[in-house]
């Protein structure tokens, strides 16, 4: 029953159905007049039925060139699209490890325990995507999504000012690029380029995700989009588990489609949870192991010895691997365990 | 905005009439479905149903704000910054002026470090007239320990700021601002936060504490053995919605437990840093005091935006910032004297590593028999 599987509402496929127009080849030699009166419909809606046939028996039609699969690219040129852009993590080591940094058209999750830096991460990349052209960065704009509440002005405030400081100590090195530079960058310009959604319920977050596509076609300028946390409002309240499982999938593949189209990074901050396994407590990611299978990287940030650390848990490109980073008030930066600074203040 | 009826967004009448007839009656009711599930359900195209979710998803999508508008409101409308001071220097001046408004803040500790201590300063603080540096409000305190001593925080009033509590009446007027719940049980308690949230409404109240949130759970949690769901699942989210909503500071105590071994690693690290674990373990002196660690989970310690960890080492106090999205991991020396708790020094001590997660009570006889023979 191929028509099962077209999209058309219910009535129309019952009076298919009744007329006998099970398969898509049965449709595909009639003209839309002849349909109309079998049917007993209008013209126009037989149609819109021949539409979403001819739309279905496409997608059926597999291999052959593909020229005929619209959308299709083969791998050769795939390749040349790859080599996209990066947004630094401000931790050369971490951005090592990455490739050179959270990757555009991609969906990167990280996640961790309370307390290790996720939302300084979150915070420090949606200040780094704004890094101007001339500076190596994008130049872009970023949304970030707060489902906690925890997102922190003051502390966005410090780290733009601590990037702002980077460049100007990155300006001597280039010389040539001082006079291009003329405007002087204030803090307050990256503030004005974040856009801060606050989510209160998980009907907001699917709406916000659905709208997203509308909102970032009218600011093409956005390259980052940050969800502070996925996990929140899908952590309780829920007693559904398999309608949790279906709209976390829902909600990946949109948002995977948004990376691709738009060309800009998507990061999910997703918590840690402890699990039981062969009756051993353990720490993971939470969700469940479906959910681990949405997004296309997964850095898991977590103590090693003294000094926090960022490891490759997945990624179809990269090694895994781990690489050490520290919080400082400037955000986010390489480690420095042989000069500690003992006091602060 | 996640219950808006879709009969009242505007829809054409067409479609709006269709949801109606179907019983989808809220957005959440309808993004919760697939587009093919609502076709099915509804019996109408494709194209209607893309443009009919498209619609109802703008119309619930909450407006943006960029960080600056933030920031500006945030320095226009709130006294001072939408900071509690605690009067404790070097903690106010790590955290940017005190207890933030708006988060969960949470105190973590042994039984008998002073927990309680710091939160009837809190309420004193935030009782007091504008002019002597309080928020000038009303305070609820949830005393689920039967731990309240209104003797207690009288004279930690009148010892911290003599010339407001030796006025006239001030000490009624202070201490009548501070109301003391004591709900016996979960569901009691559930209650009076829904009642906080009307109270809320009318901009009063200025400052929430609970203490504890764990001894409401202490006895239950064996029960609901359900791994999926925390017992205290609804409150958390509750109590967050709260403090956003209202932009109040609320203070939350958590009680210690022991650990169970092994939770505290991710997979990768068992087979990756087995052997240097196994190494470092014998000769780590901390070994023994160290496997305390706060209640209520990981989950838990998630949704608290700033964890203060109060604890006791050789026996000296120490008050340590464990998780804050503004201030270095910094730790302080305190002691606990008339006037409530006090910093002997305001210069915070950087803790590097994940000590700043632990929790030791070692040497915490050595107070007790001290302030004993004293």
């Amino acid at each position: 029953m191929e028509v099962m599987r077209m999209a058309i509402s219910g009535t129309q496929r019952g009076k298919l159905i009744s007329a006998g127009y099970t398969s898509l080849s049965s449709l595909s030699s009639v003209s839309p007049s002849l349909l109309a009166k079998d049917l007993n419909i209008s013209e126009v809606e037989a149609l819109e039925i021949l539409k979403a046939a001819s739309h279905s028996s496409r997608l059926d039609t597999s291999g052959g060139d593909h020229a005929i699969l619209t959308g299709a690219q083969n791998a050769w040129e795939m390749l040349h699209e790859d080599s996209c852009v990066r947004i630094t993590t401000s931790s050369a080591d971490v951005d090592d490890i990455l490739g050179g940094g959270i990757s555009c058209k991609e969906v990167t999750e990280i996640g961790g325990i309370p307390g290790i830096g996720k939302t300084q991460f979150g915070i420090q990349l949606a200040i780094n995507v704004q890094i101007p052209a001339h500076f190596g960065g994008l130049g872009g704009k970023a949304i970030y999504v707060d489902t906690e509440g925890s997102f922190m002005v003051e502390r966005t405030l410090q780290i733009a000012e601590g990037c702002i400081e980077d460049m100007e100590k990155d300006k001597h090195f280039r010389q040539r690029d001082i006079r291009a530079v003329k405007e002087k960058l204030l803090p307050k310009d990256f503030l004005a380029n974040i856009f801060h959604f606050r989510i209160c319920s998980y009907t907001e977050l699917i709406a916000m995700i659905n709208h997203l596509d509308k909102w970032v076609s009218e600011h093409r300028d956005v390259k980052l989009v940050v969800i502070d946390s996925v996990t929140f409002y899908f952590r309780q309240d829920f007693e559904d588990m398999a309608l949790r499982t279906r709209i976390l999938g829902e909600m990946a593949l949109k948002l995977m489609k948004l990376a691709k189209k738009f060309n800009l990074a998507v990061v999910l901050l997703n918590q840690a949870a402890t699990k039981c396994a062969e009756g051993l407590y353990q720490l993971t990611l939470a969700l469940g192991d479906s959910w681990s299978h949405a997004s296309t990287n997964r850095i898991i940030l977590f103590w090693k010895g003294e000094e926090r650390c960022a490891y490759i848990d997945k990624s179809a490109s990269l090694p895994s691997a781990s690489a050490p980073y520290s919080i400082t008030s400037e955000g986010i930066r390489n480690s420095i365990t042989n000069c500690k600074r003992i006091r602060m203040m | 905005m996640a219950n808006r009826f879709i009969s009242e967004m505007g829809l054409p009448k067409s479609i709006a009439n269709v949801f109606a007839a179907r019983n989808v009656k809220t957005a959440k009711d309808a993004l919760s479905l697939t587009e093919f599930e609502l076709m099915e359900l509804l019996d109408v195209g494709l194209a209607e149903v893309t443009s009919a979710v498209a619609y109802i998803s703008e119309m619930v999508c909450p407006p943006f704000e960029t960080a600056l508008s933030l920031l500006e409101q945030r320095v226009q409308n709130e006294h001072l910054a939408g900071h509690l001071p605690t009067r404790l220097k070097g903690l106010d001046k790590a955290l940017c002026g005190g207890i933030p408004f708006g988060v969960v803040t949470e105190l973590v500790g042994p039984a008998g470090i002073g927990k309680t201590q710091f939160c009837l300063k809190l309420a004193l603080l935030a009782s007091l007239p504008t002019s002597y540096g309080g928020l000038d409000g009303q305070v609820i305190y949830i005393d689920v320990e039967s731990k309240f001593s209104s003797r207690r925080m009288i004279e930690i009033g009148s010892k911290s700021f003599p010339e407001v509590f030796y006025r006239e009446g001030m000490a009624k007027e202070m201490a009548g601002r501070i109301l003391v719940l004591q709900p016996s049980s979960l569901p009691e308690f559930t209650d009076s936060l829904q009642q906080i949230k009307v109270l809320l409404l009318q901009n009063k109240l200025k400052l929430l504490i609970i203490d504890s949130m764990a001894a409401l759970v202490s006895g239950e949690f064996e029960q609901t053995n359900n791994p999926r769901q925390h017992p205290l699942a609804w409150h958390i989210s509750f109590i967050k919605s709260l403090a956003e909503l209202s932009r109040i500071p609320i203070i939350v105590t958590n009680q210690v437990r022991s650990q169970t071994h092994g939770d505290s690693l991710f997979s990768f690290q068992h087979t990756v840093g087995a052997n240097s674990q196994m190494q470092s373990r014998p000769d780590n002196p901390s070994r023994f005091d160290s496997h305390l660690i706060a209640a209520l989970g990981i989950h838990w310690a998630h949704a608290v935006s700033i964890r203060l960890i109060l604890e006791v080492r050789s026996g000296q106090r120490y008050l340590k910032i464990a998780k804050s999205p503004i201030s270095p991991p910094l730790q302080f020396c305190f002691e606990i004297t008339a006037s409530g708790i006090s910093l002997l020094s305001d210069d915070g001590v950087e803790v590097s590593g994940p000590q700043i997660n632990a929790i030791h009570s070692h040497g915490h006889s050595a107070i007790i028999h001290c302030s004993d023979t004293c």
